[in-house]
């Protein structure tokens, strides 16, 4: 990995990473986040900052294929990986059926856990397109929705999976 | 919120992680998933002036199972790596079932089983199930490997037998086809939650006779414990629910729960005795099995 230090003897580091298709070459610190990346740099602001200890999952990302908790991982560890955020959801101008399903079923309420909830479920139906309301329920235990909206986001992945949802 | 600056390095092998570790002390510290360290980089709880991470070892990672040696886990595998294993679904679905219950989807795909024994947290919930099934270590040194039974690696929290310069590279479950296990969880909340009380034991029956048992606690003693009076309860007598009773009684006397926001001393101790009945109950009847509960106000 290419490093660069400055007079000041600060050292930085020069990764590439694949971010909704298209490969980025960035000059980060040891300590930059992968979050930090995504908003600061690449101006990707989809992704929420919330606990930033790896608690509440507003800061998720799909990172080779698995969602992850953006603002625990360095920069660093990041190099060379594919990564989706909320951005790259939606193909070609077309919102994906989750995000449509979301806003069907009113599965978002202040909208801050939202971007990480569709990444969640978006991992989830791409490994498991017919899930069980439990394998969805653990799928996004790891993403806090403190408007407590859960049981329109459990609908909402329900219906982008093609499966009959409860009308009230 | 960041954390301090340290220096990274990204070595190529495990031998040169040994000498990186050895160059810079107790300044250096490993990066395996980050998910306990990164956290506690940022609140500044500890501080260290280089990290060193294992992403480049893709040799520490992944689950093989080996003819005479048993199953072999590189310490880079992450918990949803257990939970998806084939090797542990059909041998070990206690393991898997263990790691399953611990955090949230995130973590697990993040989290290495390394980290989550060489932090040595006494509520952790894969040392109990390893203890049960008699896992060895594998510690990679300056001077070569050496070997240590997981029960004997922890020394207090947070505190292990791993010297400075040392790092755990695979942790190893000795065959054995006749005995069935299984790790109970009890926590506050069905996800990302710490246990209140783990009980994980295996058991080795010979028709009606218990020809062996291992029960390891987790959460009620500084370090994950064996309960051996609970075992020496049970070993060589014929299985019967009172004598299962009996071993949870054992069990709940020879722990030393604290109180904590999680629950009172004397609550654990009472769980230890339920649940260690439970567990070995299952270790009989079920195979390998794992079960995750919560308390009442968690429902």
């Amino acid at each position: 990995m290419q490093a660069i230090v400055d007079k000041e003897g600060i050292k930085r580091y020069l990764i590439s990473l694949t971010v909704n298709g298209d490969t980025y070459t960035v000059v980060v610190k040891a300590n930059t986040m992968l979050v930090n990346v995504l908003r600061e740099e690449l101006n990707l602001t989809g992704t929420k900052k919330g606990c930033e200890t790896g608690d509440c999952g507003s800061c998720t990302v799909i990172m080779d294929g698995k969602p992850v908790n953006s603002c625990i991982i360095l920069a660093l560890e990041a190099d060379g990986k594919e990564i989706t955020t909320i951005e790259g959801v939606a193909q070609n101008g077309v919102l994906d059926k989750l995000q449509e399903s979301f806003l069907n079923q009113t599965a978002v309420q202040c909208g801050y856990c939202t971007p990480g909830m569709i990444l969640s479920a978006k991992a989830l139906l791409t490994r498991n397109p017919n899930p069980t309301e439990h394998e969805i329920r653990e799928a996004i235990a790891g993403n806090l929705c403190r408007c407590t909206g859960y049981v329109n986001i459990v609908k909402a992945i329900k219906e982008a999976a093609g499966q009959p949802v409860d009308e009230h | 919120m960041y954390t301090p600056d340290f220096d990274y390095y990204a070595p190529q092998t495990v031998q040169e992680v040994c000498s990186l570790l050895t160059q810079f002390g107790s300044k250096a510290k490993i990066l395996s998933g980050g998910t306990d360290l990164m956290v506690k980089l940022k609140h500044g709880t500890i501080d260290y002036e280089v990290l060193i991470s294992l992403k480049e070892l893709n040799e520490l990672k992944g689950i093989t199972y080996q003819e005479g040696k048993g199953v072999v886990v590189g310490a880079r595998t992450t918990h949803n790596d257990l939970v998806n294993s084939d090797i542990l679904n059909e041998k070990y679905l206690s393991i898997s079932e263990a790691a399953h219950h611990m955090a949230g989807n995130q973590i697990r795909n993040i989290g290495t089983i390394g980290g989550n024994i060489v932090n040595a947290v006494p509520s952790a919930d894969l040392p109990p199930i390893f203890i049960a099934l008699g896992a060895i270590v594998t510690i990679l040194g300056p001077e070569g490997e050496r070997t240590v039974p997981l029960e004997d690696f922890f020394t207090g929290p947070g505190k292990t037998v791993l010297a400075q310069n040392e790092i755990v590279t695979y942790i190893t479950i000795p065959d054995q086809p006749t005995t069935g296990s299984n790790y109970i969880k009890f926590g506050l909340r069905r996800s990302g939650a710490l246990a209140v009380v783990g009980v994980a034991s295996s058991v080795t029956m010979e028709g009606n006779i218990i020809k062996d048992a291992r029960i390891a606690l987790g959460a009620v003693a500084p370090v994950p414990m064996r309960a051996k009076n609970a075992e020496a309860a049970l070993i060589g007598k014929e299985y019967t629910d009172e004598l299962l009773e009996q071993a949870g009684v054992a069990a709940s006397q020879e722990c030393s729960p604290i109180s904590d926001i999680r629950g009172s001393a004397e609550y654990r101790r009472d769980m230890v005795r339920v649940f260690t009945k439970r567990s070995l109950k299952a270790s009989i009847t079920k195979g390998h099995s794992g079960e995750h509960l919560e308390t009442e106000h968690g429902k």
